[in-house]
């Protein structure tokens, strides 16, 4: 389980989320949504330790247990958190193999690593001349976006949180990408989506909407919740 | 008073750092005079020519003044250095039949591990002299000549005496004085006309004493339409006192023919690194200078190539890393001759934990030499705030059909892409060395694969900043 407690960080001394308190159960999928500048990606920051993203006082991250508020992104990562980025950065010279390589030392051999990348790419209809590039440079949105789907599957998560996954992403790889994840993910693993349209609902059939204003969780509910949105916009969210 | 500077540049855990008891057979008197380099000659049993050679050199290094427009070269003290310091006797063409300390320094190197495995010739320099040689009986065969320079003056004096010193003549620059007159050791090569060397030749130079200058003089003729790939490595212990390197390699690429020169520079940070390189390039010859400084306190070194036939083609691929206490004071001279000549630089340095490195270079494209093209990219990383990077283009361009290209970047490693790697569970020093190595890439696709391994494993190992 994931659990915050009163999670509030601030950005640049710009207090952006505040006092937001929450339990992520296994299993279960998450859609978080609201407006643009609610405090969304800050969220995902914060669990995932975005060196920018200052967590304030007070405010606590426990996964299974284990209080995770003050660690570093990598040793997050090593218990099991991923972030899927909003608009990752290019990297000269570094191909997303390089990158698995050093993720996975001593945990997965190079060979196995190399198979299982060309097999995921496979599904995913990345083009293999995409594997031996630098990561995300020139690549198109829906690319990038299925390197990112790529990396959470291999890297087997047990929270994996997707910024945004639907933006710059067509409705075909978009669908792609979502029926890839439920794929390979974990059953037991807690998905979390952040997105500010409802395009990605369909696909993902969240067990949960959460609903941030403000940097406030101002209400959650059942997929019915993204429906009214749909039609009414977050406005209409009291 | 101790004239000599202490070096107070933590010096990590450079891993060639050991040092074994120093050994000499025969050594000159520290600091240096007219008599010093008579009696180097002399225990050479040199020719007339080459005694007055030095002579003359070491009256011109002592005429020039020190550059300034560089790399800070205070810490210098010609008069506390040995400039020759011959370590056993004789030359070995087998490694066991070296004294047990020079044979363990190049076990723990690596050196005879890497003839075995994919070189076509060795040399291994300790000090002044080189103790070690052998190339592998194709070549022979095959015409090829690789030895010890001081044995080509010997065995060619023809050959030697025809080229040695009229690409870099000692009044070039003051070290190239210095080192024309108390040069020791350093490598011959001739490969005749056609004959291509498929694997590479090695000269390994390891500086052991301390307070110390290794002067080596290396010259290599590829005859028309030959190819052959030559490969530096460099190592020195660990002292709290400076050495001095100052090399000379003069290489004479005739038509057709092409020539490599992978250097792979690792000397510790108590070492001046004071190199004159320079190539001319006959009629649609290659010469490509691969140039990788890693280690040294000071190196001040900028490649060049002649192109003085038609067609002719240079290329200066360098990388630079320069960590605290460091400065790389590194580039390329490319100086076109002729028509259709073309040239490329590209040229990636890397500074941290307060490290400096300089990009200077020189185009010139002289008048005559019609639809001359060249491209330079130089590309710094910085990996802090303390850090610095400059560059120092130069360009004389004297003819109008010229295409000249110039790219220059600096590039700060971001928190961002840090936070991307670290979130996928990589530490922040793996991370950077990611980075880095992604950065030098385009470079380190061009060296042999057993020298890229060593490269980035360095580079990794400079990242970490810790016992790896």
């Amino acid at each position: 389980m994931l659990s915050i407690h009163n999670l509030s960080a601030s950005i640049e001394n710009k207090k952006i989320l505040d006092g937001i308190s929450f339990n992520f159960v296994p299993g279960k999928v998450y859609a978080i949504m609201g407006p643009n500048g609610s405090g969304k990606s800050t969220l995902a920051g914060a669990l995932m330790g975005n060196p920018q993203t200052k967590i304030l006082r007070g405010s606590k991250i426990l996964l299974n247990g284990k209080n995770v508020t003050n660690l570093s992104p990598e040793k997050r990562a090593k218990l099991g958190i991923f972030l899927s980025f909003q608009s990752p950065l290019a990297l000269p010279g570094v191909s997303v193999k390089d990158l698995l390589r050093i993720a996975l030392e001593k945990k997965m051999d190079p060979m196995t690593i190399h198979k299982t990348v060309k097999a995921y790419a496979a599904e995913l209809h990345i083009k293999d001349e995409l594997l031996q590039r630098s990561l995300n440079d020139g690549f198109s949105g829906g690319e990038k976006k299925k390197l990112e789907a790529l990396q959470a599957a291999i890297l087997t998560p047990t929270v994996a949180i997707f910024d945004e996954l639907d933006t710059g992403v067509d409705v075909d790889a978009l669908r792609t990408i979502s029926t890839f994840l439920k794929k390979k993910l974990p059953k037991d693993s807690i998905l979390i989506f952040i997105t500010h349209s409802t395009r990605l609902l369909s696909s993902i059939k969240p067990h949960e909407v959460l609903i941030i204003r403000d940097g406030r969780l101002v209400k959650t509910g059942k997929g019915a919740l993204a429906k009214k949105i749909e039609e009414h916009g977050f406005t209409a969210i009291k | 008073m101790s004239k000599i500077k202490k070096d107070n540049v933590d010096l990590g855990d450079y891993k060639y750092g050991f040092s074994m008891p120093e050994r000499s057979v025969r050594k000159t008197k520290t600091g240096l005079d007219a008599g010093v380099v008579s009696e180097i000659s002399g225990i050479k049993k040199e020719p007339e020519w080459m005694l007055d050679f030095r002579l003359r050199s070491y009256e011109i290094f002592k005429s020039k003044p020190m550059p300034n427009w560089g790399a800070d070269l205070s810490g210098i003290d010609f008069d506390a250095i040995t400039y020759y310091l011959k370590a056993t006797d004789k030359q070995s063409r087998s490694w066991e039949d070296l004294p047990q300390e020079i044979k363990d320094t190049y076990d723990r190197i690596g050196v005879p591990e890497a003839e075995k495995k994919f070189l076509a010739g060795v040399s291994a320099q300790y000090e002044s002299e080189v103790v070690y040689e052998s190339v592998n009986r194709e070549l022979d065969r095959l015409g090829v000549i690789f030895c010890d320079m001081d044995t080509a003056l010997v065995k060619y004096p023809e050959l030697v005496k025809e080229y040695f010193g009229t690409l870099i003549p000692p009044q070039d620059n003051k070290f190239a004085a210095l080192n024309s007159s108390v040069w020791s050791g350093g490598s011959f090569v001739y490969v005749p006309k056609g004959v291509e060397v498929k694997l590479p030749l090695q000269a390994y130079f390891r500086i052991n004493a301390e307070a110390f200058g290794q002067f080596e003089r290396t010259l290599i003729i590829a005859d028309e339409g030959s190819y052959v790939h030559y490969i530096e490595g460099c190592t020195a212990p660990i002292y709290t006192t400076n050495s001095l390197h100052s090399a000379v390699v003069e290489i004479f690429v005739k038509k057709n023919a092409r020539v490599r020169y992978t250097t792979v520079q690792n000397w510790s940070k108590n070492i001046y690194n004071l190199v004159t390189k320079r190539a001319r390039a006959e009629e649609n010859a290659t010469m490509e200078w691969i140039d990788c400084n890693i280690g040294s306190g000071v190196t001040m070194k900028y490649p060049a190539v002649y192109l003085a036939g038609r067609g002719a083609r240079g290329e200066v691929l360098s990388i630079a890393y320069a960590g605290a206490g460091q400065h790389q004071d590194a580039g390329a001279k490319m100086i076109h001759l002729a028509p259709d000549t073309t040239s490329r630089i590209v040229s990636k340095s890397i500074s941290k934990d307060g490290g400096r490195t300089s990009y200077r270079g020189l185009i010139h494209i002289g008048s005559g030499a019609k639809n001359a093209s060249s491209s330079v990219v130089c590309d710094a990383l910085l990996l802090d705030e303390h850090s610095r990077s400059d560059t120092y283009p130069t360009m004389n361009i004297r003819e109008e059909s010229a295409t000249i290209e110039h790219e220059a970047t600096v590039e700060k490693i971001g928190e961002e892409k840090l936070f991307y790697l670290m979130s996928r569970g990589i530490t922040k020093g793996d991370a950077e060395g990611l980075l880095v190595n992604g950065f030098i890439d385009p470079v380190v696709k061009e060296i042999p694969l057993e020298y890229s391994i060593e490269l980035n494993r360095l580079i990794n190992h400079e990242m970490q900043g810790s016992v790896g």
